[in-house]
């Protein structure tokens, strides 16, 4: 993972996690299989769209915006992944923000 | 109106734009009927003698009837998955309350910032992404009722009965696009 995602999206899981190592590499294996999806609507704007991802997600501009070109051509992107938890948190904050976001198992 | 403007600096940076009193009036207006329908949905959620004493509050598990807030309130399952209903259902009850306070607050915010008569408008940064979120909300409500499509033209045929409607959401577009390019530039 990019060092820079880790520092920006901190503050959304401010709990302190004091797990060992193993558990925290057994939860991590047991709770990744999650995709958030972003889908393609007639409405959402391309420079808001690549605004939320940055926002959200602490993406750079490059890859927000090459995330919203997937979405835009292909009809949807994958924007984020991980524990059930975090991808069904980053649904909700994409339907705050008025995006067409589901989420599903990966693979 | 004359596309958003940034002024000052730091944590004094305001964003300011100028609303012709129709502008005003018809964002209000279209702000105050989102805002009906959300409130509504809220209304409508189950009561729950739990909700009342721990304050966790717990919304509908079934998507609204209405496709407007359909949109604005979609399903959090990909329709592939094997138990997509079951998944929605459950997310939904556990993440709709939250989620409608947040798009209530967003046009709160724009009500509170934007004078009924038209005139200034000045937003601090946190101001502005609610300002987004709600301008945005309004959009899909309006793209709903329009029936939006990706190559939708600027102006339709006069006896299309959406023709006098398409201006004000080209107009919410350009607000919007506007807004987001002066936040982020």
């Amino acid at each position: 993972m990019d060092p820079m995602e880790v520092v920006l999206s901190a503050p959304a899981e401010p709990e302190v996690d004091e797990r060992t190592e193993a558990e925290v590499d057994e939860a991590t294996l047991a709770d990744t299989p999650w995709q958030t999806i972003v889908w393609n609507d007639p409405v959402n704007l391309m420079s808001y769209v690549t605004y939320v991802f940055q926002k959200l997600f602490g993406y750079d501009k490059a890859k927000a915006t090459a995330l919203m070109l997937d979405v835009h051509h292909k009809g949807r992107a994958t924007v984020s992944s991980g524990s059930r938890e975090k991808v069904e948190g980053d649904v909700s904050r994409l339907h705050a923000a008025g995006l067409w976001a589901t989420m599903q198992r990966a693979g | 109106m004359k596309p958003w403007k940034r002024q000052g600096r730091g944590e004094r940076v305001r964003y300011v734009a100028v609303l012709e009193r129709p502008e005003a009036s018809v964002l209000r207006g279209l702000m105050g009927q989102v805002e009906q329908m959300l409130t509504g949905r809220n209304e409508a959620a189950p009561e729950d003698e739990l909700a009342a004493i721990t304050g966790i509050r717990t919304g509908p598990s079934t998507p609204p009837d209405d496709p407007v807030l359909a949109r604005l309130l979609p399903d959090f399952a990909s329709s592939g998955e094997e138990d997509a209903g079951e998944l929605s259902a459950a997310m939904r009850s556990v993440n709709e309350p939250e989620l409608i306070e947040a798009k209530l607050d967003a046009i709160a915010t724009v009500l509170a910032t934007c004078p009924a008569g038209g005139g200034r408008v000045e937003l601090a940064p946190a101001q502005a992404e609610e300002w987004l979120a709600a301008v945005n909300d309004v959009r899909l409500a309006l793209g709903v009722a329009l029936e939006v499509t990706e190559d939708m033209p600027e102006q339709l045929p006069a006896d299309d009965p959406r023709a006098d409607h398409l201006p004000v959401y080209h107009w919410l577009t350009w607000l919007q696009d506007s807004l987001v390019t002066t936040l982020t530039g």
